[in-house]
């Protein structure tokens, strides 16, 4: 267990390390600290780079993704939980089954439809793709909360005049925020740090993603070592961060998946 | 949005509903699904008999796409060879993971254990990470040139090789990196499992005279089997699809000679980028290897599905 933890830790420490040492003294010195700060890779990446460009690409895209995808899958778990008839259950495996097959066998075609809709080579044509991929493990835990929830509650509401659309953002929306989260988290790692769609769909500077931005410095610092941890590191903080503030949720977000209703 | 709520407003103060009153709930999600997912994913099998680059170019071909790819001797080649190579990559990532991820569990769910919220978060960081910012690290890590210094001065310099470089280490590295960045999904899947096991389970069995290993293996692994199951199915459909970490790692070409090439790298060339020295994707063969994909996952999903949930379903 200490064993692991410590291949676990040491490449950690290498990397954060090592982006700030100059070119040369990562090879004499791989493990220690630096004998002097170098904090100019840093600014070398902000200078000559449009890293900030590649940020806030990803953080719009990830962001607007999960909303139009919490918010569509609540409104269809509202349904599912609710609508007891024999196409509430069809749908519901049939939207279901997208958990087990990878969205990116379907790739070839999925790059026919943004060039039809034009949305190629902009952040926008990811954003339906990364809804789409929410969608599946989004309905499957949202159902079964919202089905948790004592109906005693709507049929109150019900008796008061409620509409069903009402109760929905009245009643039901307040309560399943924890759930809500556990989605969020669950897919908002594989946005961020998705690779694929943004490799196969962006080609244009202005709308790369991190990620895109990330690859293409690493092309253009190739022997630079030190540059490229700089540019790792600072890929890999936010999400980092917002891990090491709320590690519990995330763990359980990142396992909802596993956990049978 | 709006005007659908304006329409529900009208009516529906009482239970009875419409009968397919529930549906307009559910047309947003189903619209992206259908149109970014299920389409797009049925349409590609559909593909795979075709051939032809752009939409009015395309004809009806037949299994041509399949025979080509299995009997053209360069084509089936590389094929099998991204086959075999998936093959590897994920019985190493599923051994690895059930086992070592089992053995964590069982340390990480041990009441003596001190310190437990610390390990399990150090174990779950890498998981955070880009599979691209992972391969990158991992790269400046195995390079003799960078490392080699530090291990001669402690004695293992004939650990000092280039593992990516060689056919023969460079699939097996990508493979054992990948399992570094994942191990913690497996383990914090197999603690929660592990916690789920009944408390009167484990002392009927120390009533008994149970010994810690014998109460291992016959009560707590066949109460988790579920769980393995699980961790097995989702390592089969993540790595059938790994691309990230070889093209990371080594590059889409699979290289050195091929060794490293999964089928998700050979998708890539084939089906989206374009094969060198051509450049120009073959969309048809690409969805042809897509299609195979495909039906692979559904053959080992559903039996391992069967096989390990069945009891609560």
């Amino acid at each position: 267990m200490i064993i692991w933890c410590f291949i676990v830790i040491l490449p950690l420490w290498v990397l954060v390390i090592d982006s700030f040492k100059t070119k040369l003294s990562i090879y004499t010195n791989p493990f220690g600290l630096p004998a002097k700060w170098n904090f100019n890779n840093y600014f070398s990446v902000f200078r000559d780079s449009q890293f900030l460009i590649y940020f806030k690409n990803s953080f719009i895209v990830v962001i607007l993704s999960l909303l139009i995808m919490l918010f569509v899958t609540s409104l269809a778990s509202y349904s599912f939980a609710n609508w007891k008839g024999k196409g509430s259950k069809i749908l519901f495996f049939f939207m279901i089954a997208g958990m087990m097959l990878p969205i990116k066998i379907a790739s070839i075609k999925i790059l026919e439809i943004m060039k039809i809709l034009g949305l190629i080579n902009t952040i926008w044509s990811l954003v339906p793709i990364y809804v789409a991929m929410g969608i599946p493990i989004g309905i499957f835990i949202l159902t079964e909360f919202i089905r948790e929830i004592p109906y005693s509650l709507t049929e109150a509401a019900l008796l008061d005049g409620a509409g069903r659309f009402k109760i929905y953002h009245m009643i039901i929306m307040p309560l399943i925020k924890p759930a809500l989260a556990t989605v969020a988290i669950y897919n908002l790692v594989p946005f961020w740090n998705d690779l694929w769609f943004p490799l196969i769909l962006i080609n244009n500077e202005k709308s790369k993603t991190l990620l895109l931005g990330v690859n293409k410095l690493f092309g253009q610092y190739q022997t630079d070592w030190s540059k490229v941890m700089a540019v790792l590191t600072l890929s890999a903080i936010p999400v980092l961060t917002l891990y090491l503030s709320m590690s519990k949720q995330f763990i359980s977000g990142i396992t909802a998946g596993s956990v049978k209703g | 949005m709006k005007i659908k709520s304006k329409k529900q407003k009208k009516s529906y103060s009482c239970v009875e509903e419409k009968k397919y009153y529930w549906l307009r709930y559910i047309i947003p999600a189903l619209l992206f699904y259908v149109v970014f997912m299920a389409y797009p994913l049925l349409d590609s099998l559909r593909l795979s008999l075709y051939t032809g680059n752009t939409i009015n170019s395309r004809t009806f071909v037949g299994l041509k796409n399949f025979i080509v790819l299995f009997t053209d001797p360069q084509k089936s080649t590389r094929y099998w060879s991204a086959f075999g190579n998936t093959w590897i990559f994920f019985l190493i990532n599923m051994v690895m993971q059930n086992c070592l991820g089992i053995l964590f569990a069982v340390i990480l769910t041990n009441r003596t254990m001190k310190g437990r919220q610390f390990y399990q978060t150090i174990i779950f960081i890498p998981t955070t990470f880009a599979v691209l910012v992972t391969g990158y690290l991992w790269k400046l890590l195995l390079n003799p040139i960078w490392s080699g210094p530090t291990l001669e001065k402690i004695g293992l310099g004939f650990l000092a090789q280039p593992y990516l470089g060689q056919s023969s280490t460079a699939l097996i590295s990508c493979t054992l990196v990948s399992c570094w960045q994942w191990m913690g999904i497996p383990t914090m899947m197999f603690v929660a499992a592990l916690r789920n096991v009944p408390e009167d389970c484990i002392e009927a069995a120390e009533i008994e005279g149970a010994n810690s290993r014998q109460l291992f293996a016959r009560v707590k692994l066949p109460l988790i089997k579920p769980t393995v199951g699980m961790v097995s199915i989702l390592t089969f459909v993540n790595n059938f699809n790994a691309f990230d970490i070889i093209f990371a790692m080594e590059n889409a070409n699979g290289a050195p000679e091929y060794s490293t090439d999964l089928i998700g790298t050979l998708f890539y060339r084939v089906g989206i980028a374009g094969q060198h020295p051509i450049g120009i994707p073959d969309t048809g063969l690409g969805a042809a290897i897509a299609t195979i994909t495909f039906f692979v996952l559904a053959l080992g999903v559903v039996p391992t599905l069967k096989a390990t949930q069945g009891g609560d379903n």
